[in-house]
């Protein structure tokens, strides 16, 4: 009797060895559905270029995809675009750098310590209410109008979210998992880096990401406030010059640069989220 | 071995979940809490844990005093608590860091086996059902080789079948080192198929009212007779406890008892 009980609860598992026997199978599904994303753009960039091929539209303001791609072949021809964008990443990366480390261990404070939290958020809530571009005069007049003032630019932006979801996971830690780390004695160090550092990975990650998201919002502004180079100054020249090719070239540069940095984002978190339940698998 | 002196515990907010447990456990017996619910048994197995501070009263276990959580001293929780960022090795090894990695490892896997999860070891807990997990969390607890051992109701959410097998399987792992156990439980069946002694507690504040030992054989038979007179017992003795104190019962005594049942 006991015999067959003690199977009962395995009843549904599959072979113990074979660790993919429990993934949901079909991958092929869903990269045909990744695919579907691409054909809406695809679908209207061919329309709108045979709309100007026929002549039924002139696209003087709206340049079809066949001269936005032969600018973008230009400026990558002449070297131009590789500097335009490696300006603009570098001060990204600059921003980034500085907003994430400031916003985690400032986040990790106040998510850890009411006192500190109490005294900080309020202000930092406030600022954060700030637009962008407000801050634009105040650090040219601080910093000048060169790299200092745009990275700073950067920075702000990057900081608010990487702040606001590095405290709220750490205040969300469940205790039932703090216990069992003070059931087995952790030290206060062990406690950080076996339950704690773990348990906030996620929300962290999520956090770094809205974080780089908005770093490629705040260049363009810090790059308005007066740049040589780097893909804001494109659009502005491309603005001032009259060259909407230019502008459009730019801002489908920034599209796959901000896609691609949070791609190796995602990419380099993800072997560290393995162990996570989400319904992504099954969706 | 395991000593409970005067013990109380009465909340910040004035709540008094604990008055005046005194009990004493012998090395190897298996103890067990039943009571109605606010009688403070979770409360009583945090104390012992180190989890919370007792307002008065001593715990000791072989003459020395605890004062927060000890080596051993271990617990089951009636969720399994497992990291879901470590593997079920890392999950069962979880409080093994000193070791060396090959003992480490030789214990890990003994207690998987020992709770029928072998093979089980590189899995994530996501991947495992709750039974399976409330396993891996029993493996946790016994492979520091706890002398005391808590276990807080832990088989309360899974279905009768899963968890008879799990008294198998918990009843093997005592076998092998027989450490004290204390457990909370709200199954009367269950407490008298585990435990060498069953303490009903009275609730609010939570006191000890009865104790009622089990002397049968193991392992016990839900249909031998003795079992049945076992539960006849403790029922009864539940039944009193969620009664009020006075003998008369008055109006609001009445109303309270149906509350509970």
């Amino acid at each position: 009797m006991t015999d067959t009980m003690s199977h009962s609860d395995q009843q549904h598992s599959v072979d113990p060895r074979d660790p993919r026997s429990l993934r949901v199978k079909g991958s092929n599904p869903s990269r045909s559905i990744a695919l579907a994303g691409v054909l809406l753009p695809l679908l209207l960039a061919i329309l709108w270029e045979a709309a100007i091929r026929s002549g039924w539209a002139v696209g003087r303001l709206m340049p079809p995809p066949s001269t936005i791609g032969a600018t973008l072949w230009e400026l990558a021809k002449s070297g131009e675009l590789q500097l335009h964008c490696l300006a603009t990443l570098g001060r990204v990366l600059a921003g980034f750098a500085l907003g994430a480390l400031f916003g985690t261990m400032i986040g990790a404070a106040a998510g850890a310590l009411v006192v500190v939290r109490r005294l900080i958020d309020p202000t930092l809530q406030a600022l954060r209410a700030v637009p962008s571009i407000a801050w634009v005069p105040l650090f040219i007049l601080w910093m000048g109008i060169f790299e200092t003032s745009k990275v700073a630019l950067i920075a702000v932006g990057v900081f608010f979210p990487v702040y606001l979801g590095v405290a709220g996971a750490i205040e969300g830690i469940d205790r039932k998992l703090i216990e069992v780390g003070q059931v087995f004695r952790l030290s206060r160090w062990a406690m950080i880096r076996r339950v704690m550092l773990p348990a906030v990975l996620p929300a962290w990650i999520i956090a770094l990401r809205s974080g780089l998201g908005l770093g490629f919002m705040f260049v363009v502004a810090a790059e308005f406030m007066g740049a040589s180079e780097g893909l804001g100054f494109l659009l502005v020249d491309g603005q001032q010059m009259g060259k909407p090719a230019q502008i459009l070239a730019s801002i489908i540069t920034f599209a796959v640069l901000g896609k691609l940095a949070d791609g190796v984002l995602v990419m380099v978190s993800k072997p560290l989220l393995l162990w996570q339940d989400t319904a992504r698998g099954a969706l | 071995m395991l000593r409970l002196s005067g013990l109380s515990k009465t909340y910040a907010d004035g709540t008094e979940a604990l008055r005046d447990i005194s009990l004493q456990v012998g090395k190897g017996d298996i103890l067990a809490l039943v009571g109605g619910s606010g009688c403070g048994k979770t409360t009583l197995l945090r104390l012992i844990a180190g989890l919370d501070i007792p307002s008065s009263g001593a715990i000791t276990v072989n003459g020395e005093t605890i004062k927060g959580p000890h080596p051993s001293i271990g617990i089951v929780f009636q969720e399994p608590r497992l990291l879901p960022w470590l593997t079920v090795a890392g999950n069962v090894g979880f409080g093994l860091a000193g070791l060396p990695p090959q003992e480490r490892q030789a214990r890990i896997l003994h207690a998987l086996e020992k709770v029928g999860l072998a093979g089980y070891d590189q899995r994530w807990p996501r991947e495992l059902s709750g039974g399976q997990q409330q396993r891996v969390a029993i493996a946790r607890a016994f492979v520091t080789e706890p002398k005391v051992l808590l276990l807080d109701e832990p088989f309360s959410a899974l279905d009768a079948f899963t968890r008879a097998s799990l008294h198998d399987h918990l009843l093997l792992l005592w076998a092998e080192t027989k450490p004290t156990v204390v457990m909370v439980t709200h199954d009367v069946e269950e407490a008298i198929t585990l435990a060498d002694r069953v303490v009903v507690m009275r609730p609010r504040p939570g006191r000890m009212m009865e104790t009622i030992s089990v002397t049968l054989d193991r392992p016990r038979d839900r249909l031998a007779l003795g079992f049945d007179k076992a539960k006849r017992r403790i029922l009864h003795a539940l039944d009193r406890s969620l009664q009020p104190e006075k003998a008369a019962p008055t109006q609001k005594g009445a109303d309270n008892a149906s509350h509970w049942w």
